[in-house]
């Protein structure tokens, strides 16, 4: 079986302002394989964001190939992109992002609604994943009554919820103070520990090191492909 | 499954904006009552004015003669012949006046007197209270006897008993032989303040013998047609042709034309009520619009989790349905709370009906259909990253 579970070929990503068109992405090929932790480096205006939404199936390229577990993702349409971001990516933001209106344990159930999993099933494979990220206790608390650090674990649990091939956080210690962010960067680790390919996107030199591999990006273009060797 | 999901989703939205929930209800609620209960009202007054005149009796035929150059009205022996006919079973001409009505000191001014025949009870189904009604003997004697309606015998008599006393009509005696039920006032005009007197005194006591109406009983309500034809035929004849000359009407003419007016008039206040409902729909639709902008990032963060378009744009169309259909389900308590509590004060019998329910309920959801696609679609329709980006 293929190891390779995202495959880039010359990607490019043109945006129309009016008259200008801006190369977003120019040019880019990557290939991460099954249970590897990248990191994604760049400068804001480097093109990490973009590259990180093609990624993830949020946005679509302009030209070149971008498969994902061997899924040929620009013959996609909106609704089976919908469906790979539901089963085969978890995202973590920077921001957490989660319904304020629903309890932890709704948040980490959303995804696995959309998969059409049972409601049973959903509430005890949601309750599995929250004591599993240190949160049995406060599950049933609403994302305004938990700290920074909590809501990040409670998102992150959520990107495990249909238990995709691909971890895709981005910035995810950006919004927690450096104890929450270490604690965050922990579980990370640790999930890749457990098989799980992580791709993180990130400004922070000292985040991006935590890494096994460095994937520098400016103006589009990857500037160097780097082994972290611990 | 998706469908539960969407309905629980829709009824946490409602419930935590209550108030805003409320108010866009309230449109519906608004709109679906005023349907209710001004097409229940409509219906109720209808149905009593339609038994009303029905209990004129399905055989009645009137004719009114308006004359045509000098002849303007019939003689009596005119008017008798008609009955000469299979399809007849009674008929009486009548001749009307005013009259001041005194008994002792007590007077009623402007009284109608109508002069009638003995046939005249059975035609128009006449209920004597007490003693009799006018009978073939006393138009033949040409006796000087009076009917009286309720009202008339009451204002004379109070609680005395007027049968066989006498009373002064215009100044000349006539002896009291009977008194009418109570009636109610009808479409053809009450009774109950009316006297009746034979026709043939009528002819010395108006000193007028000019027909200008007949009551006419068919002898059953399948020969009402051919009787209209006899009776046509024959005033033609006398009138030379000239159909303008009378009217012949029966009752189920004046209950079609009745009909036709009390259903525009019916498919006007519904049509009023309607809009209010619509304007409903068009708060739905603002509430709607509003909701999709505030949870944009709601909306990113669902898409980004997996969803689809299509269960967006049902997560935002069953809470547009939900908003309408309970609004609906409300309107429809008060609605018809409303028609009953205005039913029995115009005393009138104007529940519901099943149809009226079932119709302003779905139009009240299609309403909802109507106004929350619009922006259940935007809402389907915003690209992720931005909704995400959106604060």
């Amino acid at each position: 079986m293929d190891n390779i579970l995202i495959k880039i070929r010359n990607l490019t990503k043109i945006y129309k302002m009016g008259e200008n068109e801006v190369r977003a992405l120019d040019g880019i090929n990557l290939d991460i394989e099954k249970g590897e932790f990248v990191s994604i480096v760049g400068q804001s205006g480097s093109g990490k964001t973009t590259l990180m939404n093609i990624i993830g199936c949020l946005d679509v390229k302009t030209s070149g190939e971008y498969f994902l577990n061997g899924i040929d993702t620009s013959k996609l349409s909106d609704n089976q992109l919908a469906d790979l971001r539901c089963s085969e990516i978890g995202f973590v933001f920077q921001n957490f992002n989660l319904l304020q209106k629903m309890t932890a344990l709704e948040n980490v159930e959303l995804p696995m609604i959309y998969k059409g999993v049972p409601t049973k099933e959903r509430r005890q494979r949601a309750e599995m994943l929250l004591e599993m990220v240190g949160l049995k206790e406060r599950m049933h608390h609403r994302p305004n009554e938990l700290s920074g650090g909590q809501q990040q674990r409670v998102a992150i649990a959520r990107a495990l919820a249909n238990n995709p091939h691909l971890i895709l956080a981005d910035e995810p210690t950006g919004n927690l103070d450096s104890k929450s962010g270490s604690e965050i960067m922990k579980i990370i680790k640790e999930l890749n520990e457990r098989g799980n390919t992580v791709v993180l996107i990130t400004h922070d030199p000292n985040i991006a090191a935590q890494a096994k591999r460095i994937v520098r990006i400016k103006d589009g273009r990857i500037l160097e492909n780097e082994v972290v060797t611990p | 499954m998706r469908y539960v999901e969407a309905l629980k989703i829709a009824i946490r939205s409602i419930l935590s904006n209550k108030m805003r929930s409320f108010l866009t209800m309230l449109g519906i609620i608004i709109g679906v009552t005023a349907v209710i209960a001004l097409v229940s009202i409509g219906q109720g007054s209808t149905r009593s004015v339609t038994s009303q005149i029905q209990s004129m009796g399905s055989n009645l035929i009137m004719v009114n003669v308006m004359g045509r150059g000098g002849e303007s009205s019939l003689t009596y022996d005119q008017a008798i012949v008609l009955k000469d006919s299979n399809f007849i079973a009674a008929i009486s001409p009548v001749i009307s006046t005013s009259v001041t009505a005194m008994y002792g000191n007590n007077s009623v001014d402007n009284t109608t007197v109508n002069g009638v025949n003995g046939d005249y009870q059975s035609i128009r189904d006449i209920q004597v209270a007490a003693g009799r009604f006018i009978l073939p003997m006393d138009d033949e004697g040409r006796n000087k006897v009076a009917v009286l309606g309720s009202n008339v015998a009451r204002e004379l008599f109070g609680f005395t008993d007027p049968i066989g006393k006498t009373i002064k009509l215009n100044g000349q005696n006539f002896t009291v032989v009977g008194i009418l039920s109570q009636k109610g006032s009808s479409i053809a005009g009450s009774d109950d303040d009316s006297i009746f007197i034979p026709l043939k005194t009528m002819f010395y006591f108006a000193k007028n013998r000019e027909i200008r109406q007949i009551y006419i009983e068919a002898t059953s309500p399948d020969t009402v047609e051919f009787a209209k034809n006899e009776i046509n035929s024959k005033l033609l004849t006398i009138f030379k042709g000239d159909a303008n000359a009378f009217r012949i009407i029966d009752q189920s003419q004046i209950l079609s034309t009745v009909n036709s007016v009390t259903a525009t008039l019916s498919l006007l206040l519904g049509g009023i009520a309607g809009i209010s409902l619509l304007v409903g729909g068009i708060g739905i639709m603002n509430i709607m619009l509003v909701s999709v902008i505030e949870r944009t990032r709601e909306i990113g963060i669902r898409k980004a989790l997996g969803a689809k378009k299509k269960d967006i744009l049902l997560q935002f169309i069953i809470e547009s349905l939900t908003l309408s259909g309970l609004g609906g389900i409300v309107g429809i308590i008060v609605g018809y709370v409303l028609s009953m509590v205005l039913g029995s004060a115009m005393n009138i019998n104007a529940k519901p009906s099943l149809s009226t329910v079932l119709i302003s309920f779905s139009f009240s959801v299609i309403v909802g259909l109507f106004f929350g696609v619009y922006p259940a679609n935007k809402a389907a329709n915003l690209n992720p990253i931005e909704a995400l980006r959106y604060e």
